[in-house]
């Protein structure tokens, strides 16, 4: 037995229970999603992306997937990190306002263009209590995770003017990236356990 | 800083089983740069010649374990779902979130290893929607519910697969492969941009 990790826990399966022991055949793939949370949530060298970061765009992505389980998660680890209250009221705010219905975006201008699906640019409005660098990365956020085929280098520019540095692009990015594996390995797991999401 | 634009660039405007090329937006360390621990994260040495994995060493850490992620997922054959069809789940995910790239990718990993050439090829050109017997059916329906934001994966995704003839094991599988590509797809199709391969 390898024991439970972060994806079992969110997706309530037992040590023992028939999905961990399934899970358990894997033990490369359960340790290493085990890592990869630690890498971005639990860092030797955090570097220049703050934990409150982290963890601010970690509860807005899993509300924008409307799962409160995981999202009461990290929203734990963000209060660990004591943000004021506005930020949080703000944060919150922001999910409501923010969740739509994904994958849409543009193809490159041809015969894919048929298949393009419209959908919202989304722009944050409490720029106050959440800062001007938070609020450019929510909003690059909000399309990678709603419509990550309208990315584009002007979308990153703007990270960029906002004081994202290039290694801070790539760590925001992974964060997202990460969360849309794991949110969806545990809503999985969920349901093929037989809960319902 | 600025980003690095590629203004000359043709971007394939179609799914293709083609060998594309991929051209970062951020700057790249250089590979002679690459320190100690940015090597170690890429797992390979070859990847040290990609733009894409030398980009992503910018933050080591979560390489390092995106990649074991990534290769235990697909290439651990020792129980569960047979490997074509993991690169069937990867591809069929790639497709619906529309990265050209990574559909060109799995598309030939999924030939490879199931020689059902022209079925992948539909997959590609008539999209997730494309008829490639129930069992296929079955996984592409079911990784497409799960790239949907909120996830649209639910018991009837698994009672169809159970009746195609998938136990838990390979279930998980197909969950694992398919979660795995909304990770790849969104680094792919957010850090650059696709490139017919040079020569």
């Amino acid at each position: 037995m390898t024991g439970a990790d972060l994806i079992d826990r969110l997706a309530g399966l037992a040590p023992g229970s028939p999905l961990a022991l399934i899970r358990d055949r894997k033990p490369v793939t359960r340790q290493h999603a085990q890592a990869s949370y630690r890498a971005l949530f639990e860092p030797d060298e955090p570097g220049d992306v703050t934990l409150q970061e982290r963890f601010a765009v970690a509860t807005f992505v899993a509300g924008l997937h409307v799962q409160d389980e995981i999202a009461a998660f990290y929203a734990a680890g963000l209060a660990r990190t004591e943000p004021p209250d506005a930020f949080v009221t703000a944060l919150s705010a922001e999910i409501d306002g923010g969740r739509t219905i994904g994958p849409y975006g543009a193809y490159p201008k041809g015969p894919l263009s048929v298949e393009d699906v419209p959908g919202p640019v989304w722009h944050v409005t409490h720029h106050a209590a959440l800062g001007a660098r938070l609020t450019a990365a929510l909003q690059h956020v909000h399309l990678l995770v709603f419509h990550p085929r309208d990315a584009s280098p002007a979308a990153l520019q703007t990270l960029l003017d906002a004081g994202w540095s290039n290694t801070d692009i790539v760590t925001l990015s992974q964060l997202v990236a990460f969360l849309a594996f794991q949110i969806r390995a545990v809503a999985g797991l969920r349901t093929l356990a037989g809960r319902v999401p | 800083m600025n980003v690095i634009t590629h203004p000359d660039n043709h971007e394939p405007v179609a799914f293709t089983l083609a060998l594309l090329d991929w051209l970062p937006w951020l700057e790249p360390p250089a590979e002679a740069a690459l320190t100690e621990r940015q090597r170690a994260s890429l797992v390979d040495a070859a990847r040290s010649k990609s733009a894409y994995f030398r980009l992503l060493a910018r933050d080591p850490g979560i390489l390092e374990a995106r990649t074991r992620t990534d290769k235990d997922i697909f290439y651990n054959t020792s129980s569960g779902l047979p490997r074509a069809e993991r690169e069937l789940a990867a591809a069929a995910t790639s497709r619906h979130n529309g990265c050209i790239y990574c559909a060109s990718v799995h598309a030939r990993h999924a030939i490879t290893y199931s020689k059902r050439g022209d079925d992948v090829k539909h997959l590609l050109d008539a999209g997730v929607g494309a008829d490639l017997g129930e069992r296929w059916n079955a996984i592409v329906a079911a990784s497409v519910a799960l790239a949907a934001t909120p996830i649209g994966f639910g018991t009837e995704h698994v009672t169809r697969l159970r009746a195609a003839g998938l136990d838990d094991g390979d279930i998980v599988d197909v969950i694992n492969g398919a979660a795995f590509f909304n990770w790849a797809n969104r680094l792919m199709l957010s850090l650059g941009e696709p490139a017919r391969a040079a020569g």
